[in-house]
């Protein structure tokens, strides 16, 4: 389905993305993760063909993405939704109108600057607000909602894409964990509901265990990992952070479960303090 | 430790004497400049400065001897000339209009970042720096010389210098614009004239405002100046009755004090909308 062979990108003389290989099948749920600076971005960025690639392929469903121009490149675009950190919505809009901008590969410019909008996507646009749960901030400007308001108006117009794929870059880094935790379960519905795949960049462990099928680590632009939750384990978890032996998940938890992850964290950081 | 103190103290003594140097040299190029332009000038003069400098208010007392005695009739005047007033400020209107226009185009296409075409910035960068650099009034003459005289070469110039001034003030702030909306309207495949349209003008269109009527007020400014050249509207009526020997000097004064509360008027009003533009929507 989807073939990723030895992709790379160069930034001047710093490699973010260094030879990336890997395959998938059928459509799942995988997370991406690897501390900051990894190339987990800049991976997601260059599927979506926002950032172009230095070498290598990508190949989904036998079309060559890397090497689409023009008219092919925005069909692909359309069919591989993305979801960005901070939403990346138009933020003097309404909601709906941003979620109609989903269709916007497939609508002339001309039609756009009348905001000629058909009334089926119009009525779309709602229902999917309505499956998300934020239909009755419909009329509302993307600025006056909440960071997990806006992610789901930021999904809404992904599936207004009705894509193939969707990415997510950091959906839940800039969120509550309430919050957090409604974006995930709202990505992991639709990839359940609706058969979809999707590739998240997590910051979280515990995260990309609880929702994803299959995770893939990357440390300095290369895939160190690759396999399900189960297999990750701590030791490796370690080796793909670049994380001494005082390491602990807990430390960067975000689920809201029991006191003991709160209590290493506070005490990991009390250790930081003497 | 005290020696460190020292020697940072005569460096900073050495820097400030430094600096009043500086300013003392540029004080003495000012002064020479200043003194050598105006003897030239001077020198150059028909007239020479000083004969001339005393008769500086014969114009204004010719003006004030014409319209004294037949002051009831400069109420006439004033709707007699109101239909060119009309004109010039239609000519500045469409001008900004169209130079909003053009100059919003060309600041999209110079700003890096969201260019169409990115290596072409430069390129109209210096468009615009051209359209700029030429004067209305050198514009208009060549156009009037083409065309003839009227309203239309005067929108033209005028529409052209406005490109290039309001193009260079727009892409300053497009420079300002948060490119996170632009970015999310790439993913979905948007083309480039959908990303500039929903990603960019809404965030600018409130500065973009308050500069276009910044422009108006100039260019009604700049459309009377016209037509001294033969563009019509007031400016071309003030020249007819400004000319020498024919005892028109009480239209002159109509024309004045008609030009003068038009340009009163639109200065109030756009200092009070950009006011209230700034006030809300400013970023």
């Amino acid at each position: 389905m989807l073939v990723v062979k030895a992709l790379t990108k160069r930034f001047g003389t710093n490699t973010a993305v260094d030879n990336a290989s890997f395959t998938v099948d059928e459509p799942k749920m995988i997370g991406i993760i690897g501390r900051s600076g990894a190339g987990k971005s800049t991976f997601l960025r260059m599927m979506n063909r926002l950032t172009d690639a230095s070498s290598g392929e990508l190949s989904f469903e036998g079309r060559d993405v890397l090497t689409l121009t023009g008219r092919a490149r925005r069909e692909w675009q359309a069919d591989c939704a993305m979801i960005f950190q901070q939403f990346n919505l138009v933020p003097r809009m309404d909601v709906v109108s941003n979620v109609l901008h989903g269709t916007l590969g497939r609508r002339s410019t001309l039609a756009t600057m009348f905001n000629l909008f058909p009334r089926d996507d119009i009525h779309r646009a709602i229902d999917i607000l309505e499956r998300l749960g934020v239909a009755e901030h419909a009329a509302k400007r993307a600025e006056a909602l909440s960071g997990g308001q806006q992610q789901r108006v930021a999904i809404a117009r992904a599936l207004m894409q009705d894509p193939k794929i969707i990415l997510a870059d950091e959906p839940i880094a800039s969120l509550d964990p309430m919050n957090a935790q409604t974006v995930m379960e709202a990505l992991r519905r639709i990839h359940e509901e609706d058969g979809r795949m999707v590739i998240a960049n997590l910051h979280t462990l515990d995260t990309a265990r609880r929702y994803c099928d299959r995770i893939i680590g990357m440390r300095d632009g290369r895939i160190v990992f690759d396999g399900t939750p189960a297999q990750l384990t701590t030791g490796v978890a370690r080796d793909i952070y670049g994380a001494g032996a005082d390491f602990s998940e807990g430390a960067t938890s975000t689920a809201i479960n029991d006191h003991e992850p709160v209590e290493e964290a506070e005490r990991l950081i009390a250790k930081v303090q003497v | 430790m005290s020696f460190v103190e020292t020697d940072f103290r005569a460096n900073y003594v050495a820097l400030v004497a430094r600096k009043r140097l500086y300013g003392g040299i540029m004080l003495a190029i000012f002064a020479l400049l200043m003194i050598s332009g105006f003897t030239l000038a001077d020198s150059r003069n028909a007239g020479g400065f000083w004969d001339g400098i005393l008769n500086v208010f014969d114009f204004p007392a010719a003006v004030w001897e014409d319209t004294a005695p037949k002051l009831d009739q400069l109420p006439g005047h004033l709707v007699t000339y109101f239909p060119s007033l009309v004109e010039t400020l239609n000519i500045a209107a469409v001008a900004t209009l169209v130079g909003t226009i053009f100059g919003t185009l060309l600041s999209l296409l110079s700003t890096r970042g969201i260019a169409r075409w990115p290596r072409l910035t430069g390129l109209f960068r210096r468009v615009m720096d051209i359209m700029r650099a030429v004067p209305e009034i050198v514009v208009a003459l060549v156009l009037i010389f083409v065309l003839g005289g009227g309203p239309v070469p005067a929108m033209i110039a005028i529409a052209f210098h406005t490109s290039g001034a309001l193009g260079k003030l727009f892409s300053e702030v497009n420079e300002n614009a948060d490119l996170k909306p632009v970015e999310g309207l790439a993913s979905v495949g948007a083309r480039w004239g959908q990303r500039m349209w929903l990603g960019i003008i809404p965030q600018v269109s409130p500065n973009y405002f308050s500069y276009a009527l910044l422009r108006f007020e100039i260019n009604i400014r700049a459309s009377a100046i016209l037509g001294f050249v033969g563009a019509g509207g007031l400016g071309y009526e003030l020249k007819n009755a400004m000319s020498w020997g024919q005892g028109k000097y009480d239209e002159a004064a109509a024309i004045f004090i008609l030009l003068f509360l038009t340009i009163v008027f639109f200065d109030q009003i756009s200092s009070h909308i950009r006011n209230r533009l700034t006030g809300e929507g400013a970023h």
